[in-house]
């Protein structure tokens, strides 16, 4: 394929991981500038949201949207009841004491892990999307006949993959609007800027931190729900997204959700595009240097104000 | 009993008259009725957790045949399972469990790649006859030793060099490969690229995909639009995902495809989204449905671990088995039977005969003990070679083409262990 | 008896008890033994730097395959034997960590977790992308007649036992003396207030520049004898879950204790060995364990034995 239809093919990769990514680190993000405490167990309920789309499409029966919607529903809603929960049972006792944190989600990640094994099993289970069309996208050229159009071999999305691009601004774009125009938002920032001061003012603090792990991993869920018709559901899916995530939130800025987004973007579409240039492997061996080294000279992230 | 002879309804009138029997009086006449242990280091965790839960079936059905027929020697064998994490730390603590622990007679039954040449040090060092199931060309490699051996499944360098002529003669000339930029990718590179430049045929692009991506698309592009044949070897559980998005790549221009069943092992062929699979051709060690030529020995050993004629469990339609590697544990465990009746085996200090009545067998008949097929062993580089099998799919079945000869399979030895010391 | 004495005799009381069991252990746990030490080595040097200096890196899974392919790599390409072979691993972890104390110690806290993760995946993808010498996943063995160091061949249990106490012994004993240095005790203070410690005049930046490089050359080798005494080198020894790993056995165990990272590799090591016999679910036992212990016993096992009879336990 000719470079310029081969570097949009990989743009528009790098932005369906992207939309994914965001969701997932905005989860992490939340939960880091709020409560402090690393959770490592984020790419676990990740996988969870995947896992339990796959139970929810089984059961509803008919056309597969129905199905994928009703798991868009309720995936979230569970792997946030069952975080929340953890929060309420594990974490709270642990006066979110960071390292112990750390250990205490390492824990969690094993147990969700073999709990996933021994109920859904090892295999890699794939959920019907509820539309897919291949869309083939044209390119255009400066030929002997002037400038035209034509439809480069190879060079297609679906409209799956768009949509979930779109479904992730969607919910992005509800995220901020929560964070700045209501109630719980408000109280979510206070208790941010300063736990012992929301306290004082009366702020239920640990029902406010039940609620962000909650709608942290409600978040990674939702995010699982939309990639698995993409990619399917399997017990060892979390890895990556947490690795992910955290490199965006840190490379973002700590508990700034813009800068969260933007990293998520960056992030994203230089996979897709570093593909390009470089041997597969080499270009990840590059975007993980990349990562470390911009943290390195740039502590505070891109787009952060304050050090990690 | 003589297997090769056996019919279906012998071999089950014998079996229903053993099974009727107490478990004392089967193993009554032997010296000692003390179990054979078979140490059996399994993948039920880790990447490996797919492939393991169906070599554990198999190896519970064969175990199950041998104790019905009488147990080995007289004795009945017990199989000591333990999880290795798919991981070679793990694999060789387990590997020393089963030697200094259980007081294993053999350990058996490993896949991946890394767990067998992580652990075949220490099985060496323990002396405990280590057969191994992992279709990798490690063992005849010469880089492991004396004490493991592969005489149940083929190597992939063997597999893939008698797919060349095939492909060549048959889909096109012109390649491009796709496999994940790790060991067993770099084996499918390197055996094939050689396997069908002999054929006339030559490589034009290997793009390899990092161990670790879940999505493809965007390595798509480099391949060549002058592609004939499109060889991919994916494993581990985003190879959906690269069905998918190859399909949904080339939409409805695509070359032909040529893939190993590695890829989708344990998944249903009619899976939403692998309608592009339709009219692809598969490598298979033993073909997943049950064909229209199909042994009684096939039949015998599909109904014995509970699979259906589409490869699936009996059970649960939707649990797809591994059918071509998994036959490996029931070949593997059969040929450690005749190994030891062979060997006159009584226990621990009869290791070193036992490898050598196995170093010594050759050819090994079509039979129930070998229902992918005869085969032929190599005592001195521990591998066993035989038939392969490439299939289409058509109305969303894998419908055997082409069997390749043993022949196709050989190629010169690399290693001599019989010259090691045991 | 002051405490001095008591600390001596508990400390070498371990190291000679660790000596006489390889004569009394049956063969299992004799060779289970001399794994534990050999990774016991790894959480001490790990604990070096996280438990003393309060840096919490994601990344010594880097030092360790640094210390175990310097070793392997120059055996099977450049023919050395093991004792040069050895020197190399060790050379080429502190070489590494050096490099990347000069870069990550410019950042704290969970950048610092991240710089130090990103650079050990990297090194992680590099084993596999230069498969061709690494052999990547698969790895490859060193053979039995590669690993006889001075006429003592290592693939023996007793030789493998008595180098792995060996390796322990020294570690351990470098820890210990290093809690009572002055060295040792300007760590503990950056740990506790870093600025307090820059202002009274000390060179912060260099004491965790060398807390980073001994933690990272210890690691290193027990990286390059994991691989000599049991023979083999492979790629998921690079991998992120044995940068995880270390900082589970020194919490567990009782981070800044120089008994405690012994004590956490043991119990985790058993903890996955007994419950793999019982249940295939050995992974959910050690999750509860994990959650367990954080819960009730939050400065880890020696950390518990700290509080509540011995508060002077280096």
């Amino acid at each position: 394929m000719e470079f310029g239809p081969h570097l949009l093919l990989a743009t528009l990769e790098g932005a369906v991981g992207a939309a994914v990514l965001s969701l997932t680190a905005v989860g992490l993000s939340l939960v880091f500038g709020v409560m402090r405490v690393v959770n490592i167990a984020h790419g676990e309920f990740f996988m969870l949201g995947a896992v339990l789309a796959w139970f929810v499409a089984q059961y509803v029966a008919g056309h597969p949207a129905l199905g994928f919607t009703a798991a868009l529903i309720i995936a979230p809603l569970i792997v946030g009841s069952i975080a929340a929960l953890a929060d309420l049972t594990i974490l709270k006792r642990l006066d979110y004491d960071p390292e112990r944190t750390i250990v205490a989600t390492i824990g969690l990640l094993y147990i969700i892990q073999q709990l996933t094994l021994m109920t859904y099993g090892p295999e890699a289970r794939p959920v019907e999307p509820p539309f897919n069309a291949r869309i083939a996208l044209p390119w255009f050229e400066w030929g002997e006949n002037g400038f035209q159009f034509y439809y480069p071999w190879g060079l297609s999305t679906t409209t799956y993959k768009l949509a979930v691009i779109g479904a992730a601004a969607a919910v992005l774009c509800g995220v901020w609007l929560m964070m700045t125009r209501t109630r719980v938002g408000l109280i979510m920032r206070a208790t941010q800027a300063d736990g012992e001061m929301a306290l004082a003012f009366g702020i239920p603090v640990e029902r406010i931190y039940a609620l962000v792990f909650g709608i942290g991993a409600g978040l990674a869920a939702l995010a699982a729900v939309l990639i698995v018709p993409i990619q399917q559901a399997h017990y060892l899916m979390g890895g990556d997204p947490l690795l992910l995530s955290f490199i965006v939130v840190i490379i973002g800025g700590l508990g700034s959700l813009p800068g969260t987004v933007l990293a998520a973007v960056f992030i994203g579409l230089s996979d897709g595009i570093i593909s390009v240039f470089f041997s597969p492997t080499l270009a990840k061996i590059l975007a993980t240097l990349i990562v470390g080294l911009v943290l390195v000279f740039r502590p505070q992230g891109l787009f952060g104000t304050r050090a990690a | 009993m003589n297997k090769s002879n056996t019919t279906r309804r012998a071999a089950i009138q014998t079996l229903a008259g053993a099974a009727s029997l107490p478990l004392w009086a089967r193993f009554a006449d032997a010296q000692s009725a003390a179990p054979i242990k078979v140490g059996f280091q399994v993948h039920r965790t880790g990447i490996g957790a797919a492939y393991g839960r169906w070599y554990d079936r198999t190896t519970q059905a064969a175990v199950k045949l041998i104790n019905d027929g009488g147990g080995i020697n007289g004795r009945p064998v017990e199989i000591v399972a333990e999880d290795d994490g798919t991981d070679p730390k793990r694999g060789a603590e387990v590997v020393e469990k089963f030697a200094n622990l259980h007081d294993c007679d053999v350990g058996f039954g490993t896949l991946f790649s890394h767990v067998v040449i992580g652990s075949s040090p220490r099985a060496g060092e323990l002396k405990l006859p280590y057969f191994v199931v992992s279709e990798g060309h490690h063992v005849a490699s010469g880089k492991l030793n004396r004490y493991t051996l592969q005489p149940g499944i083929t190597d992939v360098k063997s597999q893939v060099q008698a797919m060349a002529p095939y492909v060549a003669n048959n889909l096109g000339k012109k390649v491009t490969m796709i496999f994940p930029d790790f060991a067993f990718g770099h084996d499918h590179r390197d055996f094939f690229t050689a396997a069908i430049e002999a054929q006339g045929g030559e490589v034009l692009e290997q793009i390899a995909i990092p161990p670790v991506e879940t999505s493809f698309t965007k390595y798509f592009p480099n391949i060549p639009r002058e592609t004939e044949v499109l060889y991919h070897v994916m494993v581990g559980p985003a190879v959906l995902t690269f069905v998918k998005e190859l399909g949904e790549f080339f939409g409805p221009s695509r070359p032909e495809v040529f893939g190993f069943i590695d890829s989708l092992e344990a998944v249903d062929l009619s899976s939403s989204g692998l309608e592009f699979l339709e009219g692809t051709y598969f490598w298979e060690g033993n073909p997943r449905y049950a064909q229209a030529d199909q042994s009684e020995h096939d039949k015998f050993y599909r109904a014995a671990v509970g699979v259906d004629e589409n490869g699936a469990s009996i059970s649960d339609p939707a649990d797809v088995s591994t059918y071509a590697h998994m036959f490996g544990c029931w070949e593997t465990l059969h040929i450690i039977k005749a190994g030891m009746e062979a060997s006159g085996y009584q226990g621990p200090s009869d290791r070193a005969a036992l490898i050598e009545a196995v170093e010594a067998m050759g050819e090994m008949p079509e039979s129930q003990a070998h229902p992918q097929g005869a085969k032929i062993f190599n005592g001195k580089t521990h591998q066993v070679f035989g038939h392969q099998y490439i299939s289409r799919v058509e109305n969303g079945r894998l419908v055997k083409v082409h069997t390749t000869s043993i022949e196709d399979t050989l190629y010169p030895d690399e290693v001599d262990y019989t010259t090691q010391p045991l | 008896m002051s405490t001095m004495q008591r600390i001596i005799i508990v400390h070498l009381g371990l190291l000679a008890l660790l000596f006489v069991l390889q004569f009394v252990l049956p063969a299992y746990h004799h060779g289970n033994l001399a794994r534990i030490m050999v990774l016991a080595s790894y959480a001490v040097g790990y604990n070096i730097l996280f438990g003393y200096t309060g840096l919490l890196s994601l990344g010594h899974a880097l030092f360790f395959a640094a210390g175990m392919y310097g070793m392997a790599l120059t055996i099977e390409h450049l023919g050395f034997a093991p004792t040069p072979a050895l020197l190399t691993g060790i050379l080429a972890g502190a070489a590494v960590s050096a490099a990347l104390a000069l870069l990550a110690l410019r950042t704290t806290g969970v950048a610092f977790m991240i710089v130090t993760l990103m650079f050990a995946q990297a090194g992680y993808l590099t084993v596999l992308y230069f498969g061709e010498y690494t052999r990547g996943d698969e790895g490859f063995v060193i053979q039995q007649a590669q690993r006889i160091l001075a006429g003592i061949d290592l693939s023996q249990p007793t030789n493998r036992y008595f180098a792995a106490w060996a390796l322990f012994s020294t570690c351990f004993l470098v820890s210990l003396l290093l809690v009572q240095s002055r060295f040792g005790r300007t760590l503990i203070a950056i740990r506790e207030n870093e600025e307090r410690v820059h202002m009274l005049g000390y060179d912060t930046h260099r004491h965790k520049l060398y807390a980073m490089i001994l933690s990272g050359t210890l690691s290193a080798a027990a990286g390059a004898f994991y691989g000599l005494l049991f023979g083999y080198a492979g790629a998921s020894f690079a991998s992120v879950q044995y940068s995880i790993l270390p900082l589970l056995w020194v919490l567990l165990g009782g981070a800044g204790t120089v008994i405690g990272p012994f004590i956490g590799t043991l119990f985790m090591f058993y903890l996955i060995d007994l419950s793999s016999s019982v249940t295939t679910a050995h992974m959910l036992v050690a999750g509860v364990v994990l959650v367990l212990l954080t819960l009730f016993a939050p400065q880890g096992l020696t950390g518990e034995l700290r509080r509540r009879l011995w508060k002077a336990l280096p």
